[in-house]
């Protein structure tokens, strides 16, 4: 495993940190959350324009192959800056593309994701499944036309924002079952289609996805070989969690450094009240957390890359992220309780960002499967 | 020692169950369970039909309107209307105003607030956390000049929770700036909230509701009749208050009804692997935590209270069920939330699905969040463990 960070990526991050400061400030962030579409076009123009969509996108592509280990600063960068553009979920999209998808669909797809055209997000969660990855039930029936989908998508992250959805859905099998889930392209704009958009307690676009005979193109060959949707469903979650680990690692950064600088300057009988051991002990711990995380965080992007490679199993992958996981939701949950209790009143007031970085925190302890989930599963595969 | 109700406690409780039955409309009680948020109209609406029953302020002298209950009635009570899902009493004029008035106010003050507080004429709100003065609440800078018959009160209150359906408010200032020790020179005033030269400017917390709010005093002329106690003893006044009424802050009564909520949202829910959620061995255990918790709770606080039966005062061990309690309260929250996963997660129902419990879940997370004031507010539970340390310890 390589701690160091090589050059370039050390470039990268610091171009855009510095872009972020000065263009995705709390303020400016503010007026992001606040206009229609909840999210900056400029933001995304300037991260393709960065290459960040092309970093990880295959050379075919016109991208840089760059592995999930690659984008722990880009993604710890966007975790500090709250950032609500829909990366991450195109990233994930994009995978399931790539490592699923036809070749036409990869050449008519990944060139348009890497230079920053095409937004995508992944339609999976539904009502019935909690974190449960192969409870789907909505189904794709084959017809004379095609593929259509019949059912709903909860809680589909960035999905206002975005032009194509990969949906998972089963064409056989019941919920619980993973054999008969296969990965479907859907057009947002699809026939049957039905979109409720809101924002999600962290201020991230959402919506959910009705979908009522849409015609739906299966990608690759998922939808006629048992087992290949799930797998490349199961590895593209685990990437997605890896990489909001490293989001994580970046947000709690935020929350200390914030905590830190309150508990040095904030004076309640004529010392600051960060001269009291019993907050000096916390803020240690809250410190100790974030280094644990980080370095899950790195485990998790490794091992991703190496089962990519075919060095690792597919099980060593899944024991890394979960157990990733498990560290960073704890980690996330008690650096955020602490960093508002730590803040008093003030850690709960709209008008500072401690509170959108609790909130942010607390839907990354939800989202990718919380920490009893990765906790069943790391245990299953012990 | 004696952890069980008596027959006579136990008549009693089912008086008021059978009472609540009755007086406690189905509707304000699903708005109550279902945490959605309540007006001003029904918070006071529920304080006015405590009072047609004479049940407003129990622990009052009964020549207010008390009911010379014992302290167990009294706490049976609470938790009961707590179990029923009644709205919250805003103890801001029935559980401290009030009772300041009661020990330290004039007999003209107390004919002029306490009927209407009982009966819930007045909205009143807390003067007390300053922008500099939290924790350190004996700091606080808001100045009260006296110019012959008027109080002139410059200054910032901080949180102060809904201030912005106040009628009055209680107020610590600072009467006298020349005194060594910071605890003396500041009086307990009571200002009407239509006196002019008050701004109230709400302060939204993190779940976006209007809740708690920054009030601002500019040369605001209040008359010297609404001192309460001698000028420049106001931390007397607020140290009887701190002390005042800690049973209770444990909300047990709540946390029951919420936990049977949560293992009926358990049983109902899907867990990872479709089976029901309350099956899910790791959840259903951080529920079976939480109730035992709550019962070590509810046990400590029924010992505490069969010592005051007893006749004994509760010393700082009162302290003890604010810290648990609010603990408790929160992971409950905390567990409400992580049973919908992902699903919690909008800020707002989408409107597309199953309705009622589609708004119940976008609920959970912001609520989630919001009930982390309890660990702040009311002294935060680091200050309530320096008062143990201090009071209990010895230390």
């Amino acid at each position: 495993m390589h701690f160091d960070r090589n050059e370039e990526q050390q470039l990268l991050a610091e171009s855009l940190r510095r872009w972020l400061a000065g263009n995705y400030g709390f303020e400016q962030r503010r007026a992001i959350l606040g206009s229609e579409a909840g999210a900056s076009d400029t933001a995304w123009s300037t991260f393709a324009e960065m290459g960040l969509t092309a970093l990880p996108m295959p050379a075919e592509a016109e991208g840089f192959g760059a592995g999930a280990a690659d984008l722990i600063d880009v993604m710890e960068a966007f975790g500090e800056a709250l950032v609500v553009e829909p990366y991450l979920s195109t990233l994930v999209a994009a995978r399931l593309v790539e490592r699923a998808g036809s070749d036409a669909q990869r050449t008519e797809l990944l060139p348009r994701v890497a230079s920053g055209e095409a937004r995508m997000a992944l339609a999976h969660d539904e009502a019935g499944q909690r974190h449960g990855a192969a409870r789907i039930a909505t189904r794709a029936t084959r017809g004379a036309d095609g593929y259509t989908l019949e059912g709903t998508k909860r809680v589909v992250m960035h999905a206002p924002l975005v032009d194509h959805v990969v949906v998972s859905a089963r064409v056989s099998g019941e919920p619980g079952q993973a054999d008969g889930i296969a990965l479907f392209l859907v057009a947002k704009d699809a026939a049957g289609v039905t979109a409720s958009p809101y924002r999600s307690f962290d201020d991230q676009p959402a919506a959910d996805l009705r979908f009522s005979g849409t015609p739906a193109q299966p990608l690759g060959d998922t939808a006629e070989r048992a087992g290949a949707g799930f797998a490349a469903l199961d590895e593209a979650l685990d990437y997605g969690c890896a990489l909001a680990c490293a989001e994580a690692v970046g947000a709690i950064k935020y929350a200390n450094e914030a905590t830190l600088e309150y508990i040095k300057t904030r004076k309640q009988f004529g010392v600051p009240i960060g001269s009291f051991q019993v907050l000096q002990h916390r803020a240690v711990d809250m410190l100790i957390e974030w280094e644990l995380a980080r370095s899950m965080a790195m485990l998790a992007c490794t091992r991703i890359d190496a089962a990519a490679r075919g060095t690792v199993s597919a099980d060593e992958r899944r024991r890394a992220v979960s157990a990733a996981k498990v560290r960073i939701s704890e980690a996330a949950r008690k650096v955020s309780q602490e960093a508002v209790q730590l803040h008093g009143g003030m850690g709960l007031a709209e008008e500072l960002k401690i509170s959108h970085t609790f909130r942010r925190l607390t839907a990354l302890m939800l989202a990718w499967g919380d920490a009893d989930h990765h906790l069943a599963r790391f245990t299953g595969l012990s | 020692m004696n952890l069980e109700l008596s027959p006579e406690e136990l008549a009693f409780r089912d008086e008021v169950r059978g009472w609540l039955r009755g007086a406690l409309a189905p509707a304000l009680r699903d708005k109550v369970v279902n945490f959605e948020k309540l007006s001003k109209e029904e918070l006071m609406g529920w304080n006015r039909t405590l009072a047609e029953r004479g049940w407003a302020a129990p622990e009052w002298p009964t020549e207010w309107g008390g009911t010379d209950w014992s302290v167990v009635q009294r706490f049976i009570f609470e938790e009961e209307c707590a179990f029923a899902g009644t709205p919250p009493l805003v103890p801001f004029g029935l559980k401290m105003c009030a009772p300041v008035l009661i020990r330290f106010g004039t007999q003209h003050q107390k004919e002029r607030f306490l009927p209407r507080i009982y009966r819930g004429d007045d909205f009143w709100c807390q003067g007390y956390s300053e922008p500099g003065s939290g924790s350190d609440l004996a700091s606080l800078k808001t100045r009260a000049e006296r110019r012959g018959d008027k109080y002139v009160v410059n200054g910032q209150k901080i949180w102060t929770t809904l201030a912005h359906y106040a009628d009055w408010i209680f107020c610590l200032v600072r009467t006298d700036v020349t005194v060594e020790k910071k605890q003396e020179g500041i009086s307990f005033l009571l200002i009407d909230m239509k006196t002019p030269g008050i701004t109230v400017r709400p302060l939204p917390l993190l779940d976006g509701e209007p809740e708690v709010n920054e009030v601002f005093f500019d040369n605001v002329e209040v008359p010297v009749e609404n001192l309460v106690h001698e000028e420049g003893k106001g931390w007397t006044v607020a140290k009887f208050l701190l002390g005042h009424e800690r049973l209770g802050t444990g909300r047990i009564g709540g946390s029951k009804r919420e936990l049977a909520q949560l293992k009926e949202i358990a049983a109902r829910l899907p867990g990872d692997d479709g089976r029901p959620l309350s099956q899910d061995r790791r959840f259903a255990d951080r529920v079976a935590r939480l109730e035992i918790d709550l019962q070590a709770l509810e046990i400590t606080n029924l010992r505490f209270l069969d010592a005051m039966r007893g006749g004994k005062p509760i010393g700082a061990e009162a302290n003890i069920l604010k810290i648990k309690g609010t603990e408790i309260q929160q992971m409950l929250t905390e567990l409400m939330m992580s049973a919908y996963g992902p699903l919690a997660l909008p800020k707002h129902a989408p409107g597309a699905g199953d309705g009622l419990d589609e708004a119940f879940a976008a609920r959970l997370a912001g609520r989630y969040g919001n009930y982390r004031k309890t660990s702040i507010y009311g002294g935060s539970n680091e200050i309530q463990r320096n008062i143990l340390a201090k009071v209990a310890l010895g230390l």
